[in-house]
C-alpha cells in the first residue's frame, strides 16, 4: 500500500461499551427478524433436499448417482474436496494469522472458524455416502476388532479419515474455547432465566479472572500451534488421495501445495460471501471494514496466482515427461468432450480474479462479492476436472466413459450448501459472530487514531 | 444480580465431563464384551435338534469315523450331512423302536429329508473349502472344538474372521500329521504324549508345525481373495 496511514480496523467513535453492546444485541435482541427467517427457511428447505437425497441413498444405494466404472468418484468427492477446501480459510484466519499477530482477523476470525466447522461438517457426509454401506463407516477406524484386521495403513483414504478427523476436533476445539468468554458476556446480559442457564452453562463457569485469561491465552496459542500444521497438512492428505494413484492427471507431485492454495483461496472467497451480506444486513461496516474486504481480497489474488503456476506446470510436466497418457490428459482437457467446463474453470479461476489488481475493483463491494461466487465455481469445477476428466479417460481406450451427474447428484450436492447454510444461520442468531472480546482490545488504538 | 447457578453446579459439572470420559470408555468395553459372549457368538451353545443326536455317542463312545456320515469332506466344500439312509445303516437294526428315532424313521418312510439345524456356518461372502484343510493337516478338532465329548452340538469357535486368520497367519501353530485329522481324541504333542511324525517323535507343536508346513507345502495365505472371491 501506499504511505498513507492505514485506515483502523474499528470505525472511529467505538468504545468497549458500544462494541459489545453491537454484537451483543444480534443475538440477546428481542425478536428475530424477517431475513433471517426468509433466509432460514429457504436454508432449510435445503436441507429437507439433503435429507431425502440421503434416505434415497440408503434405499437404493449409490447406483443413484451418475458413477460408474470408470468414473466411481463423481460428484461426491469433488464435492468433498470443495468443501474440506472452504474450511481452510477458516484455521488460516484464526491460527497461522493469530500467530503472525495480524490484527485484521478479528473481526472476521469467529464467523470464519464457523464456517470451517460447518464445511467441514458438509465434507465429512460426502465420503460417508459414497461408502455404499455408509452403517459400516468405523470400518476405517483401528480399533481391536473381530476380522483381526487393520486398517490399509498404506492409503491415502485412511490417512484421510485421520487427517479430517484431527481437523475437526481441532477447528471445534478452537472455536469453543474462543467462544467462551463471549458466551459469559451474553450470560450476563442475558435477560430471561434460559437464556442465562444455557449461555451460563455453554461458558462453563467463566468469570474473567485474572487466571483464566492467562490459561485461555495459552490454550489458545497451543491450539494455535496445533492447528497451523493442519492448514497445510489435511488439503495435502487429501491430495495424497489422487497423486498416490497412478491415474494420468493425478500422479503429480504438485498437488500437495496447488491444492492448499486453491483450499485457501475458495476459502477466503467464501469467507467474502458470507461477509459481504452479513455487515450488510446487521450494519457492521464499522467491525468488517473496507480494509478487511481489501486484505481479503488480496489473499484470494495471491492464492489465486499460485494455483495458476499450478495448473502451468501441470502442463508443463504432461509436456516434458513425454509420457503419451499424459500428454494426452491436457489435450482431453482442453479439447475433449469436458472442455467447456475447463474452460470455464479458466475463466473462472484464473482471467476473471485479475481483476483484483485493481484497486478500484478491491474497493467495490458488488464487485468483490461477484468474484468471491465466481473463485468458488471455478474451485467446484477444478476438483470436477481433476476427479471426473482424469477418470474417464486413462491409458486403455477400450475402459474409455463418459460421467453425467442425475438428478441426485445435485440433490445431494444441494442438500449440503442448505446444512451448511442452515448452521450459519443458526449461528448467527445465537452465538456472537464476532468476537466481542478481541474487538474490545481493538478499541483503544482506534480511539488513539481517531484524536491523532 | 444474583447468582445464575447455585454451587452445586461445580461438582456437577465436573462429575459429569469426567463421568461422560468415563462412560464413553465402560460402554466401549461393554460392547466388546457383548461382541465375545456366547450371547453374541454363540459358541458353547448347545444347538436344539429335533432328534437329538449325540456325537458324543456316536463319535466318542462308539469311535466310528467322522467320514462315516460326512462323506465329502474330503473332496468337498462341504463336508456333507448325512443322508437319512446313512442312519439307518444301522438303525434299521437297533433301537428300532425307539421314540426318539421316530422323526428318522419317518423321513426314511416318506424320503423327506430330516431338518437339521445348522450349527456352524459361514456367511454367503466367504469362500470356504473342507478339503484343502483336511488335506493340509488341519484336524476336524481345530475348528469343531472336543466333537467326541459333545452330547448336543456345539459351536467351538467364533469363526470370525479374526479367528480363522490366527491360523492363517501361522498355520504351524495348528497343523497335524495326516493321519491324526480325523482323530477325534488327538491331542497336539507335548513331553508326555510326543506325536509321531515320519518316523520322528515331536514333543512340542513348533517343531512340528514346522516340519509339516515344508511336507504338506502349506502356505499362509492372508490375501483378502483367498476367502474373499
Amino acid at each position: 500500500m501506499s504511505a498513507e496511514p492505514r485506515a483502523p480496523l474499528i470505525e472511529p467513535g467505538h468504545t468497549f461499551g458500544s462494541v459489545t453492546d453491537k454484537i451483543s444485541a444480534i443475538v440477546l435482541g428481542k425478536g428475530t427478524r424477517g431475513g433471517w427467517w426468509l433466509g432460514f427457511a429457504i436454508s432449510f428447505s435445503l436441507l429437507m433436499v439433503l435429507n431425502v437425497s440421503i434416505g434415497y441413498l440408503l434405499i437404493r444405494g449409490v447406483g443413484i448417482w451418475g458413477i460408474n466404472v470408470p468414473v466411481a468418484w463423481g460428484y461426491a468427492i469433488t464435492n468433498f474436496v470443495w468443501w474440506i477446501g472452504i474450511g481452510h480459510a477458516g484455521t488460516l484466519i484464526s491460527a497461522i494469522l493469530l500467530l503472525l499477530r495480524q490484527k485484521w482477523r478479528t473481526s472476521i476470525n469467529r464467523f470464519a472458524e464457523a464456517m470451517t466447522l460447518f464445511a467441514v461438517a458438509c465434507a465429512g457426509l460426502f465420503p460417508l455416502m459414497h461408502l455404499g454401506r455408509p452403517w459400516l463407516f468405523y470400518w476405517l477406524l483401528p480399533y481391536p476388532n473381530v476380522m483381526g484386521t487393520w486398517p490399509q495403513f498404506r492409503s491415502p483414504l485412511v490417512w484421510d479419515v485421520f487427517a479430517v478427523s484431527t481437523y475437526a476436533t481441532v477447528s471445534l476445539l478452537f472455536w469453543y474455547v474462543g467462544l467462551m468468554p463471549d458466551l459469559a458476556t451474553l450470560r450476563d446480559r442475558a435477560r430471561t432465566r434460559v437464556t442465562q442457564v444455557v449461555y451460563g452453562i455453554l461458558s462453563m463457569g467463566w468469570r474473567g479472572s485474572a487466571v483464566h485469561w492467562h490459561r485461555y491465552e495459552t490454550a489458545s496459542l497451543l491450539l494455535a500451534g496445533l492447528a497451523t500444521p493442519l492448514v497445510v497438512s489435511v488439503h495435502s492428505v487429501v491430495s495424497f488421495d489422487f497423486a498416490a494413484g497412478i491415474i494420468p492427471g493425478w500422479h503429480s507431485t504438485i498437488f500437495p501445495p496447488y491444492f492448499v492454495a486453491g483450499a485457501i483461496y475458495s476459502g477466503f472467497a467464501m469467507v467474502l460471501t458470507l461477509a459481504i451480506p452479513l455487515r450488510k444486513f446487521y450494519g457492521l461496516e464499522d467491525f468488517v471494514t473496507m480494509r478487511h474486504l481489501d486484505n481479503m481480497a488480496k489473499v484470494m489474488l495471491a492464492t489465486g496466482l499460485i494455483v495458476a503456476y499450478g495448473y502451468m506446470m501441470e502442463a508443463f510436466m504432461a509436456f516434458y515427461s513425454t509420457g503419451i497418457p499424459d500428454r494426452y490428459m491436457l489435450v482431453n482437457r482442453a479439447t475433449g468432450p469436458y472442455a467447456p467446463v475447463y474452460w470455464l474453470l479458466i475463466t473462472c479461476n484464473i482471467i476473471l480474479p485479475q481483476m483484483l489488481w485493481s484497486r478500484k475493483v478491491r474497493q467495490s463491494v458488488p464487485m468483490l462479492f461477484f468474484l468471491s461466487l465466481v473463485v468458488q465455481t471455478g474451485m467446484w469445477l477444478e476438483r470436477f476436472i481433476i476427479v471426473v476428466t482424469s477418470l474417464h479417460r486413462d491409458f486403455l481406450p477400450s475402459s474409455w466413459g463418459m460421467f453425467y451427474p442425475t438428478a441426485w447428484d445435485w440433490a445431494t450436492f444441494a442438500g449440503t450448501v442448505g446444512l451448511f447454510l442452515t448452521l450459519f444461520f443458526l449461528f448467527i442468531r445465537y452465538l456472537p459472530m464476532i468476537a466481542i472480546f478481541e474487538m474490545r482490545g481493538l478499541v483503544p488504538e482506534s480511539q488513539e487514531k481517531a484524536k491523532s | 444480580m444474583p447468582q445464575v447457578f447455585h454451587p452445586s453446579t461445580n461438582t456437577i459439572s465436573r462429575v459429569s465431563i469426567y463421568g461422560s470420559f468415563l462412560a464413553l470408555i465402560v460402554l466401549s468395553f461393554a460392547l466388546y464384551w457383548v461382541g465375545e459372549s456366547p450371547y453374541y457368538t454363540e459358541v458353547n451353545v448347545p444347538v436344539d435338534q429335533t432328534v437329538p443326536f449325540s456325537h458324543r455317542h456316536h463319535a466318542g463312545e462308539l469311535g466310528i469315523d467322522c467320514r462315516y456320515c460326512h462323506t465329502s469332506v474330503e473332496t468337498s466344500s462341504f463336508a456333507g450331512i448325512p443322508p437319512t439312509k446313512t442312519c439307518m445303516t444301522c438303525h434299521s437294526q437297533i433301537w428300532t423302536n425307539s421314540e426318539m428315532l421316530e422323526p428318522v424313521r419317518l423321513s426314511y418312510a416318506t424320503g423327506k429329508s430330516l431338518v437339521w439345524n445348522r450349527v456352524n456356518a459361514l456367511p454367503d461372502f466367504v469362500y470356504f473349502n473342507h478339503s484343502i484343510h483336511v488335506h493340509k493337516g488341519v484336524g476336524c478338532t481345530t475348528c469343531h472344538g472336543p466333537v467326541a465329548d459333545m452330547p448336543l452340538t456345539w459351536k467351538a469357535n467364533t469363526l470370525l474372521m479374526g479367528w480363522c486368520v490366527e491360523c492363517h497367519r501361522a498355520p504351524e501353530k495348528y497343523v497335524r500329521p495326516r493321519a491324526e485329522v480325523f482323530n477325534a481324541r488327538y491331542e497336539p504333542p507335548s513331553t508326555f504324549h510326543p506325536v509321531t511324525f515320519r518316523g520322528r517323535k515331536y514333543y512340542e507343536q513348533e517343531s512340528m508345525g514346522r516340519e509339516l508346513v515344508k511336507a504338506y507345502g502349506v502356505q499362509s495365505l492372508t490375501t483378502c481373495y483367498t476367502c474373499h472371491r
